[in-house]
């Protein structure tokens, strides 16, 4: 993999993307562009459900609450290194992921999706009443917690380039799973299961596999986010909606690619903060992005990339 | 003759619908095994058993000596049995090449991507979509899905193939060229074990033939033996393809 | 043993409205094998269309439920041909994603009118009373009005001519379109007719608890776990599975805090799918 552009390409722009903001200081920017870089990080990994196995995580913030939560817990009451903490939230949640996928990816369509609303939900309402876990207040971060890190201020800057890191790490892991034999086969469960599965594709194992990959660095992510945040708490660390924007996200920049959701993140995000300063009514933030779904899916259900696939066939090839 | 594909006693029931019953059948290696049979006699019902699509309610199916029976589809296909559907399947969103390379990947063989593409590519030539390697599956004709769906199934390099009704829906010269291909598959040691209702053609390839009806096996034989089987006739009774294969034979 | 006895006879005259709102979905799906993901928010709106008719315009409650059939029926009309024509024979996900939207629009819009208050309208029915425990006028009456309009959708569906149309597409959209039957109409009409359901369930529901816009999404769970114990698209199923979900509820809810019920439901919902895919009902169908 490493002997073509592309992957190299994503070190690159993930090095700018990092260091950037960091030589000039610029905190603002950080800010945002940690934000976008989250929702990249879930969007390329529900991508590797939606666009290669054609399945529809409808609760995919799951892995982000319960990495946040495993990590925060980790490091204030168990005083544990961050990076280390994020790591075994990766590793739980995807081992846990595993677990609860063997059983429902045995649903097709839509009561696959139901039931991943419902795990969130689920595990939303155990959390709430988990007093280990602070209950329906969550967990806040005793500040001597970035003690270890240098300080907050400096706290911040390390978990942004961690968190970039992982970014780079999801597009990585999405281009080196396309390129594999693991995603045709993935792929080839997305178009026509049922045919994949009669040409030898053991779809059982390998949905069970995508989906716990898709829950590892989400998980991470969250545990880094929340750390940064200083504080997690049920309905932040499980929200819905966010879940569904990832969605949207996807969709809209082309599900199946590798650089469409990052487009589609960059363009949600833009168009977010957009409506936010013109409207005050969060809500409408929901009739748009459903608005917006609506139409890629009746009308350009490739996204953005499928549409300048359609018109160019040659750039097929190269911009993936 | 060594028996690759043996089914022996096999049985389905869907609600009250006893679609197969004490079915045996063998499949010997490079033997072209026709199955006939009159709408509804269950043959699709056996293939949809044999290569693990439904669990039998009775019976066993062995592979190479391999007890197959309930396993599901994927590993019916690592054991070497491949199929290609009446109503064809393809990938729509991947290349005629992805289409096949899938099949390789994942077949007998279990091989890697770089090895199996190269599989892929020759096994799609000498179907002759050589010329179409690189274009979407959804953009094939008819006929070039039907191909791709054999391509397909070849890929993987199975030790036995299921054909069904590869000849429907194709002109003339189309059925001419796909009657030499299935030969050729033969000759090249796969043994089929195919279905299909045009009678011509299948007289022509099968060595032997078994025919079903309403779920049993009515008689079984060469091709002319079946053919002027009084039971068979009546099975088919208004069958003009029969008939004219009856008083034709071979 | 009375006291059990009440709670479960309570809870089958609730059940036969979760088993009117489990029609709704089941029908779509039977007919053009669609999953409405907006299910939840046509409830809901059903809910404030009862709002609207008894305290916003002051008319008596029940005339809600002839004015939501007619709506429902319209509204569902028009949804189809704006979001799930173009989605029959794609990919399922695509209908998925297409009436989720959809669910994601009505409910955004839902909130910024009534924002996530909750609302309640309060009916007058006269109850009966019976071994000392009082069976609400309300629930007797959303279960015989849920009753007659189950029975009115078996007379449409096999005493007319829509009705055997719609089962023919049902059946075998090809066959059908060859016959002659305008299927394309004929699942706008399909469509029409699952929305009005959900809606005038809905409408039913607001008149025996209170409710706000994020109601519906504990209603589509149920809903889902009765369309799976009846058997999907399976009209008779459905109102059996709700009527049964309904005495599942009744007998479930002196043991456990409210907030746990619809996991306890989500969980029934998963196990169904993987050990009776095809519906508890259907079983004894074969």
């Amino acid at each position: 993999m490493w002997r073509r552009p592309f992957p190299w390409l994503i070190v690159g722009a993930a090095l700018l993307y990092a260091l950037v903001p960091y030589f000039t200081d610029d905190v603002q920017l950080r800010e945002s562009l940690l934000l976008a870089a989250v929702y990249i990080i879930l969007a390329s990994n529900l991508n590797l459900m939606i666009g290669y196995a054609g399945y529809v995580n409808f609760g995919n913030i799951v892995f982000f609450g319960l990495g946040g939560y495993i990590c925060l817990y980790l490091v204030n009451d168990f005083q544990w290194p961050l990076i280390l903490a994020a790591l075994l939230g990766g590793v739980a949640v995807s081992a846990l992921a595993l677990l609860f996928g063997l059983g429902i990816l045995r649903l097709r369509g839509a009561f696959f999706a139901l039931a991943t609303i419902g795990v969130n939900a689920a595990i939303q309402q155990i959390v709430t009443n988990f007093e280990p876990w602070g209950g329906a207040t969550g967990i806040y971060l005793a500040l001597d917690a970035y003690g270890s890190l240098g300080g907050p201020m400096q706290a911040l800057w390390t978990t942004y380039l961690l968190i970039v890191a992982l970014t780079a790490a999801s597009l990585l892991a999405s281009y080196a799973i396309r390129n594999s034999k693991f995603g045709l086969g993935l792929i080839a469960i997305g178009q026509n299961e049922d045919a994949a599965a009669v040409l030898g594709v053991p779809t059982p194992l390998y949905k069970a596999l995508i989906y716990s990959a898709s829950a590892f660095l989400p998980a991470m992510a969250g545990g880094l986010y929340f750390f940064k945040s200083g504080i997690i708490e049920p309905t932040g660390a499980f929200n819905l909606q966010t879940s569904i924007e990832a969605i949207v996200m996807v969709m809209l920049g082309g599900s199946g690619t590798i650089l469409g959701p990052t487009l589609g993140a960059f363009l949600y995000e833009e168009l977010r903060g957009y409506l936010l300063i013109a409207e005050p009514f969060s809500h409408f933030q929901l009739v748009i992005a459903g608005t917006l779904l609506l139409i890629i899916v009746l009308f350009a259900p490739g996204g953005l990339l499928g549409f300048v696939h359609r018109l160019w066939p040659r750039t097929r090839r190269w911009l993936e | 003759m060594t028996a690759l594909l043996s089914v022996i006693g096999l049985g389905k029931k869907f609600g009250g619908l006893q679609a197969v019953q004490g079915l045996d059948l063998t499949l010997n290696e490079g033997e072209i095994l026709g199955l006939i049979g009159p709408n509804g006699a269950g043959k699709s019902t056996v293939f949809n058993l044999i290569n693990g699509v439904f669990p039998p309610d009775a019976g066993r199916i062995v592979l190479e000596g391999k007890d197959i029976t309930g396993e599901p589809p994927y590993r019916v296909a690592r054991h070497g049995l491949a199929r290609a559907h009446q109503i064809v399947q393809p990938l729509l969103g991947l290349s005629v090449l992805d289409n096949c390379t899938v099949g390789a990947c994942f077949g007998r063989e279990n091989l890697p991507l770089h090895r199996a593409r190269d599989v892929a590519r020759e096994v799609a030539e000498s179907v002759g979509l050589g010329d179409r390697l690189d274009m979407l599956a959804s953009s094939l004709t008819t006929a070039g899905k039907k191909r791709l769906e054999l391509a397909r199934a070849l890929s993987a390099r199975p030790r036995v193939l299921l054909l069904d009704e590869v000849l429907s829906g194709l002109n003339p010269t189309e059925t001419e060229g796909m009657i030499r291909t299935v030969r050729r598959i033969r000759d090249g040691g796969v043994a089929i074990l195919m279905i299909e209702h045009i009678m011509r053609a299948i007289m022509s390839l099968s060595d032997r033939i078994v025919v079903l009806n309403l779920g049993r096996k009515l008689a079984e034989g060469t091709p002319q033996e079946v053919a002027s089987n009084p039971a068979v006739i009546t099975a088919y009774l208004g069958e003009p393809q029969l008939m004219a294969a009856a008083e034709n034979p071979g | 043993m009375i006291g059990i006895l009440a709670s479960v006879i309570d809870g089958v005259l609730v059940g036969s409205v979760y088993g009117l709102a489990a029609m709704g979905l089941t029908l779509i799906w039977g007919v053009m094998n669609v999953i409405n993901l907006a299910h939840g928010a046509i409830i809901v709106l059903g809910m404030f269309v009862l709002y609207l008719v008894a305290t916003a315009l002051g008319l008596p409650a029940y005339g809600a439920v002839p004015v939501m059939i007619i709506f429902g029926f319209a509204f569902g009309v028009a949804l189809y041909w704006i979001a799930v024509h173009r989605m029959i024979g794609r990919p399922a996900l695509m209908s998925l994603l297409a009436t989720f939207a959809v669910n994601m629009v009505l409910i955004g819009l839902g909130t910024a009118l009534w924002t996530t208050s909750p609302y309640n309208v309060p009916v007058a029915m006269p109850g009966a009373t019976w071994q000392g425990y009082t069976f609400t006028g309300t629930h007797m009456m959303a279960a015989v009005l849920a009753a007659l309009i189950a029975g009115l959708l078996y007379l449409l569906l096999y005493r007319t001519r829509i009705g055997k149309a719609i089962r023919a597409v049902a059946n075998n959209r090809e066959a059908a379109e060859l016959s002659g039957i305008p299927t394309t109409q004929v699942l706008s009409l399909a469509f029409g007719l699952g929305v009005a359901l959900a809606g005038v369930s809905g409408t039913l529901i607001a008149t025996l608890f209170p409710f706000t816009v994020l109601s519906g999404e504990a209603y589509q769970l149920k809903s889902f776990v009765v369309t799976v114990l009846g058997g999907l698209g399976n009209p008779a199923g459905a109102l059996m599975g709700g009527v049964a979900l309904g005495l599942i509820e009744g007998l479930a809810t002196p043991f456990m805090p409210v907030s746990w019920i619809p996991i306890v439901e989500f969980g029934l919902f998963v196990l169904c799918l993987i050990a009776f895919p095809h519906g508890i009902f259907a079983l004894k169908r074969s």
